[in-house]
């Protein structure tokens, strides 16, 4: 698919959230409400083995023990859990579907996000699994995967197919109780997407999976888990949109990543739920928990391009387990309007000669909040273990706000944590000097920023990069006066 | 070309521009020299239409159209070019990349589909070499750690890039060696003909030997007092700017 200056130019006329439509499919709601039935209701409408449904139980007895965080610095008005309907398919989903036999109206959908279900056929860089809702619609390229023992499919499915996998994995990473939202997914998760890479094995082609809320009322709660396993390598793209609308929609998964011994795993995200109106009224609130574990001479690296919800707590973190094992962050967050972004990450380092390196990109706009948080800790067996960390901030305007909480913590004197933190504004003189060049001023800002972010967007895949740059400046739409 | 008639202007309510007279026809240069603080880089951003600065009298044309109503980008497509006096950083974005977004912003305002690649590259390829420009130096970030001669001949290749009908280069000299000097002089004079017209902002006699005006102006406190030729700024080189000033005339 390529992608011309023509088409992204086209796509830049229309400038508000493109991707607020509803699809009216049938689908299958559960009542709201949240208790031990639910779980075990969502557990049987998937057909869980009972280990399966008993994980989620426990999960959820945590889970109402705790309380919801308030360290963030976001303010919103706490979600009724009870409110909420933790289930919801597109009643047309066969278990057994191929992308041939997809309800047409899914089609349709699909193709108005972008995402052409023919093409992906056709294209063999990019094998997409897609989650509506609650649940996994399709799974591209499964075939071309499987021949190389890849195993790429919806957690449902794995749970039943390669439960020994799912079992050895699940929650080793993130615990159920590991916090207030990952317990409620680890409760009531409906879908996501499962990744193994056998040992030694380069997968040939990105994986993906694109997230979509669709049903008012409802709460999206995937899980991802990606193993990859002795000497592999994958490169993974996530990204994720919803309707426009005026109620507030949580969307709370989990991400697990283990990369074993000498295995590396890039993992990209671009996160653009819809982020409320230009009043703040409606949009996403995105509580999201995803970490990685690094073994020896592993590598995980985190890209993330947020420019969407309403609020954000997010923060991928690597354990560096490992000696020599690598954990890197890039991230570029974007609030405009009234959105507001807890967002960074935590590098914790336990294995000799581990490294980590945090790029942090921070643009507000408007009247949002963009908060930088992230823990960097040397644990005491970590000898000669090494950070950078550099937390950018672009601010727009004089009603936004940035805000940066690094924590070191160090426990090793052979160490070397370097920290650097920068503010800028974008200046009237910068933008002038664009106009003087025949550059309009909405492009001239965009221009500034993807520059302010280009050490991330260097890292984006190809097709997700221009994507990442389209959809920075269709968010900072009229954030300069 | 350039018509401005009885302009003034002022910044935060203080009158800087007290009534400018200026006329420049196609294929003219023009030198305006004048004391520090006289508003000669003023006129400059007037005349670019920087929004900081009020018109509060008289007009400017440019061929013709009054460019009062038009944004900074409108003036640039219809081939205003000002290389500033203190060119500004833009970290992150390349020269080549900045060179592309600005060229395609020219075309697309002239109703032109983006320039191909190839083209861009060939021409960003010939205008380099004209200028002296190392290559590796396009793809640094736009005048982020460059010195101050290497800003001066970066505006100057976006110059010969853009190829604008008025050319305002302000203090474009300052800064440059004598033999960037020659080359910048060179590229000035390559864009010379006769239906383009440049707007020299100089302290110094030394470049108009290389770019030689038909004109050469004075200006002093918001004003231009003194008018003439080629000549004139060897008489204001020697003899500085007291006499031309007007308590000392009158
Ligand atoms: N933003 C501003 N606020 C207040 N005064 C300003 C501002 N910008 C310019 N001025 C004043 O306007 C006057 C003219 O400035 P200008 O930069 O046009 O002078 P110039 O002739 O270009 O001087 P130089 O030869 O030093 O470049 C100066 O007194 C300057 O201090
Ligand atoms: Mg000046």
């Amino acid at each position: 698919m390529a992608y011309t200056e023509d088409d992204l130019k086209k796509e830049l006329e229309t400038k508000e959230y493109e991707y607020g439509f509803y699809t009216d499919f049938k689908s299958d709601t559960f009542p709201i409400g949240l208790n031990e039935d639910i779980v075990r209701a969502i557990s049987k409408k998937k057909d869980e083995p009972e280990w399966m449904t008993n994980w989620r139980l426990e999960a959820f007895r945590e889970w109402e023990k705790m309380i919801e965080p308030e360290w963030a610095n976001v303010h919103y008005k706490k979600p009724d859990f009870q409110a909420i309907s933790y289930y919801s398919a597109p009643q047309t989903v066969d278990p057994n579907k191929t992308l041939d036999d997809v309800d047409p109206d899914l089609l349709a959908m699909y193709k108005k996000l972008g995402i052409s279900v023919d093409e992906q056929k056709k294209m063999n860089n990019v094998a997409m699994d897609i989650v509506v809702d609650s649940v996994s619609v399709a799974t591209t390229f499964k075939k071309t995967l499987g021949e190389k023992g890849i195993i790429f499919m919806s957690i449902s499915d794995a749970i039943k197919e390669h439960p020994e996998l799912v079992k050895k994995y699940l929650g080793t990473v993130v615990p159920q109780k590991d916090n207030f939202y990952a317990a409620l997914n680890s409760a009531v998760f409906s879908d996501g997407s499962f990744c193994y890479i056998p040992k030694g094995v380069k997968c040939p082609m990105e994986l993906s999976t694109y997230f979509r809320i669709n049903q008012a009322g409802t709460g999206q709660f995937e899980r991802t888990l990606l193993v990859a396993d002795e000497g592999s390598y994958v490169s993974y793209l996530e990204g994720c949109t919803a309707p426009s609308r005026d109620e507030n929609q949580l969307h709370a998964a989990v991400v697990e990543l283990i990369a074993l011994d000498d295995a590396e795993i890039k993992y990209s995200t671009v996160q653009n739920w819809y982020p409320g109106n230009k009043e703040g009224k409606g949009g996403v609130y995105n509580f999201v928990t995803k970490r990685g574990i690094c073994e020896k001479n592993a590598k995980i690296s985190w890209t993330q391009v947020e420019t969407g919800s309403a609020v954000t707590w997010k923060y991928p973190s690597c354990i560096l387990k490992g000696d020599n094992s690598i954990g890197e962050f890039y991230s570029i967050a974007v609030t405009n309007n009234f959105q507001q972004a807890d967002t960074g990450t935590k590098m914790i380092h336990l294995g000799k000669n581990t490294k980590s390196t945090i790029i942090s990109k921070g643009i507000s706009a408007g009247k949002s909040q963009n908060s930088y948080r992230g823990l960097v800790q040397i644990n005491s067996r970590a000898d000669n273990a090494r950070n950078f960390s550099q937390c950018d901030s672009l601010l727009m305007g004089n009603e936004c706000g940035a805000h940066t909480f690094p924590y070191i913590e160090v426990k090793n004197k052979t160490a070397q944590v370097e920290h650097e933190a920068t503010t800028s504004k974008i200046g009237e003189d910068q933008i002038f000097y664009c106009n003087q060049r025949g550059i309009d001023t909405e492009k001239a800002i965009a221009l500034i920023v993807n520059g302010f972010s280009k050490e991330v967007l260097n890292n984006l895949p190809m097709e997700f990069a221009v994507e990442a740059q389209k959809l920075l400046e269709i968010s900072l739409e009229g954030s300069v006066g | 070309m350039l018509k401005i008639k009885n302009l003034q202007a002022n910044i935060e309510d203080k009158e800087i521009l007290k009534g400018i007279n200026l006329e420049i026809n196609p294929g003219e240069v023009h030198a305006i020299m004048g004391p520090n603080g006289s508003g000669k880089s003023t006129l400059s951003s007037v005349i670019a239409g920087k929004e900081e600065y009020t018109m509060t009298g008289g007009e400017i044309l440019f061929e013709g159209e009054d460019l009062s109503e038009l944004d900074p980008e409108e003036r640039a497509h219809k081939g205003i070019f000002l290389s500033f006096q203190y060119p500004v950083e833009i970290p992150g974005v390349s020269v080549t990349n900045f060179m592309k977004a600005s060229i395609n912003a020219h075309r697309k305002a002239q109703g032109l589909a983006d320039m191909p690649a190839k083209d861009l590259l060939k021409m960003i390829r010939d205008k380099s070499e004209l200028l002296e420009i190392d290559r590796k130096f396009l793809s640094r970030s736009l005048n982020q750690g460059f010195s101050g001669g290497e800003k001066k001949r970066n505006e100057i290749f976006q110059m010969a890039m853009l190829n604008p009908k008025l050319a305002i280069l302000d203090e474009t000299d300052s800064g440059l060696d004598i033999d960037a000097l020659k080359v910048v002089a060179n590229g000035v004079n390559k864009l010379r003909s006769a239906d383009n017209s440049v707007l020299l902002i100089t302290h110094y006699q030394r470049l108009l030997d290389y770019i030689v005006p038909d004109f050469v102006h004075v200006m002093v406190d918001g004003k231009i007092v003194k008018s003439g030729t080629k000549e004139l700024a060897y008489e204001l080189e020697e003899r500085g700017y007291d006499w031309v000033k007007p308590e000392k005339t009158v």
